[in-house]
């Protein structure tokens, strides 16, 4: 079986983050850079499907700046076999449906994918749709959110769970799923496995090298733009409630106006 | 804050990252509770041998690292500096692996080594016994000869890892002299004693053996008969150095919370740091910290180049160890009454220090060593 992992380096989730002052985007320098924790999860679940089926192959795909080669080492040293990177100054800004258009195009360099895995939603933007924009590209089955995951002969079957409830959903493949937070617990890169990785094959691509049109991609091909940013405004005293026997009310009333209950 | 370390490669650098990050999630998010209720942290040791981390010090093509003692002992200072306990079994680990890695035969470290370096096993080390701890060699554990293997009969002591441990390097007399065994976790004739009520370490049980006639095989003698004593001795020049870290690492961990509260707890309208009789009992502290690694670091320099390093190693084992005992009694003073309650961790250092001053030879034992190099 040949899986694909779509992964994203993200800043860092403990540490602050802004964006930049000049386009709105993330400023991505002024923090830590890290594979994202879901698509640890997401390389996990591959891993996993490779161990049970011999022969196998993990791919891991990313789109980002150079330095994001290092969470690319990160999946590469957990035991994924291969990456392609696609890095170009170009893709600065691309929004959710330009990433999947990217992506589509970095999948066509790659032949015989059985299977394309990814987080259901990256801990950055938070936009949590190129999963399914890239199944719905490829013409693939789209499997979102799924907590459990299973691969048998041709068919794959997962538990998705969302606010909604639990479904069970299965498609021919190959097919698009995306993972939840309770898919698995990622493993440790083994001191051996980082060795290894510095030795595995990772394809680095421009946009031409993918037959991306740049009009595709970046913050001008943006759907949406971001006049104006202003940081979180800093905690404040809260509200005070006098109990005048009717505390309880004037609690669920706050919570309401809050959108909470 | 992560230690700004010196290190001589990017591998190293790669294994340090590798080692912060599995320290910080497996280690600290645990050993309080297994500290307070003294039960035993299952399946983590798996989870070291899997990440590679003990092996480190041993070669490739038996399944071990290659990595330097420099790098190393800097692995077993990071995980100290989360769960002493389980640097210190770490550690001991890499000391019982020491006799069949050196003084094995080529057949005895292809069938024991690659399992023992990377398979998630553990061992322990079994030299002392109730009446024989300083004085080795007044050990009296028996292992008679015969046709089948060696008979040992006798009491061990102190054994860390005593029960739980899947092998042992075993000292043990052979006639006049000693000799050393890879002996295994089970086998007939052998228990353990009840764990003992230990000041510290609570997570990692330390027992003595029972040997009642139990058979090891004659392929289980490491090295020739009589050779015991060298083969320990040689060991326990590694074995300190890894104590040296660990107490290099226990010390930075008790710097760092008593320089976090300093700057957070205010007494006469500023911050307590800024009161210069507890800026310099910081100030003493760091410098304590500091030269521990300083002394540790080229002890395993001069090992790494194949240099003599016996005295260096005795040096950096005393040095680093009392460095830990002044560091984590000074941490609870900077506390104040809360340091000597269980609600910070400084209380818990301040025990796990004192053992470090009497294990792996006493610091009396290193100053005996450090003279014997004096004297002419």
């Amino acid at each position: 079986m040949n899986i694909v992992v779509l992964v994203k380096q993200v800043p860092d989730t403990y540490s602050e983050r802004k964006l930049s002052s000049g386009d709105h985007t993330l400023d991505r320098d002024a923090t830590d850079a890290v594979l994202d924790e879901i698509d640890e999860r997401a390389v996990e679940s591959a891993l996993q499907l490779k161990e049970a089926n011999d022969g196998s192959e993990v791919t891991v795909v990313a789109m980002g700046p150079d330095r994001a080669t290092d969470a690319i080492r990160k999946a590469l040293s957990m035991g994924a076999d291969k990456a392609v990177h696609l890095s170009d100054e170009a893709i600065h800004g691309t929004d959710a449906i330009g990433t999947a258009k990217a992506l589509v195009k970095v999948l066509g360099t790659l032949e015989g994918t059985d299977l394309v895995l990814a987080g259901n939603e990256a801990s950055d933007g938070r936009t949590g749709a190129v999963p399914a924009m890239v199944a719905e590209l490829l013409g693939l089955p789209s499997l979102t959110h799924a907590r459990e995951l299973t691969v048998d002969g041709g068919t794959v079957t997962v538990r998705r769970e969302t606010d909604d409830g639990v479904t069970v959903l299965t498609a021919e493949l190959p097919a698009v799923v995306s993972v939840n937070e309770k898919i698995n617990e990622p493993r440790y890169p083994s001191f051996k496995g980082i060795m290894a990785a510095k030795k595995k094959p990772v394809t680095t691509l421009t946009l031409a090298d993918a037959g991306i049109e740049p009009s595709d991609v970046g913050l001008s091909a943006a759907w949406s733009t971001v006049t104006e940013s202003n940081p979180k405004p800093p905690k404040s005293g809260g509200e005070k409630v006098e109990d005048e026997g009717d505390g309880g009310s004037k609690i669920a009333a706050f919570l309401v106006g809050q959108k909470l209950i | 804050m992560a230690v700004d370390r010196l290190l001589p490669t990017q591998e190293a650098e790669d294994l340090l990252d590798l080692t912060r990050d599995l320290a910080d999630k497996e280690l600290a998010t645990r050993v309080e509770e297994h500290e307070r209720a003294e039960t035993y942290p299952e399946g983590l040791f798996a989870t070291l041998g899997a990440a590679g981390l003990l092996g480190l010090p041993y070669p490739e093509e038996f399944g071990g690292g290659a990595q330097p003692y420099e790098v190393y002992l800097q692995v077993l200072e990071e995980l100290a500096a989360r769960w002493a306990a389980v640097a210190v079994a770490t550690s001991v680990h890499g000391l019982a692996c020491f006799p069949v890695a050196t003084f094995g035969t080529d057949a005895q470290k292809e069938r024991w080594l690659p399992e023992l370096l990377g398979g998630g096993v553990v061992g322990g080390y079994s030299l002392s016994e109730p009446q024989a701890g300083s004085d080795a060699a007044a050990l009296t554990c028996k292992a008679v000869a015969e046709e089948a293997g060696y008979r040992v009969t006798g009491t061990k002591a102190w054994i860390t890892h005593g029960g739980r441990a899947d092998f042992y390097a075993l000292f043990a007399r052979t006639g006049e002299r000693i000799s050393c065994f890879l002996a295994p976790g089970q086998v007939e004739g052998l228990s353990f004693g009840k764990p003992e009520e230990k000041m510290g370490l609570h997570a990692i049980p330390t027992t003595t053996a029972h040997w009642d006639g139990a058979l090891l095989e004659t392929d289980r003698l490491l090295g020739a008969e009589g050779q015991g004593l060298q083969i320990a001795f040689s060991a326990l020049d590694s074995g300190r150095l890894g104590i040296a870290a660990c107490a290099t690492g226990l010390a930075q961990a008790a710097l760092d919370a008593a320089v976090d509260y300093a700057n957070e707890r205010t007494t006469f309208g500023k911050k307590i740091v800024d009161h210069q009789g507890l800026g310099f009992l910081l100030a003493d502290m760091a410098a304590a910290v500091d030269s521990a690694r300083a002394t540790y670091l080229d002890a395993a320099r001069r090992r790494d180049l194949g240099r003599p390093y016996s005295r260096q190693a005795s040096v950096a084992k005393l040095v680093a160890t009392d460095a830990a005992m002044k560091v984590t009694t000074d941490a609870v003073q900077v506390f104040g009454g809360y340091g000597y309650t269980r609600d910070f961790p400084v209380e818990r250092y301040m025990r796990e220090a004192k053992i470090m001053q009497i294990f792996e030879g006493t610091n009396q034992i290193q100053r005996l060593v450090i003279s014997r190099g004096l004297a002419r």
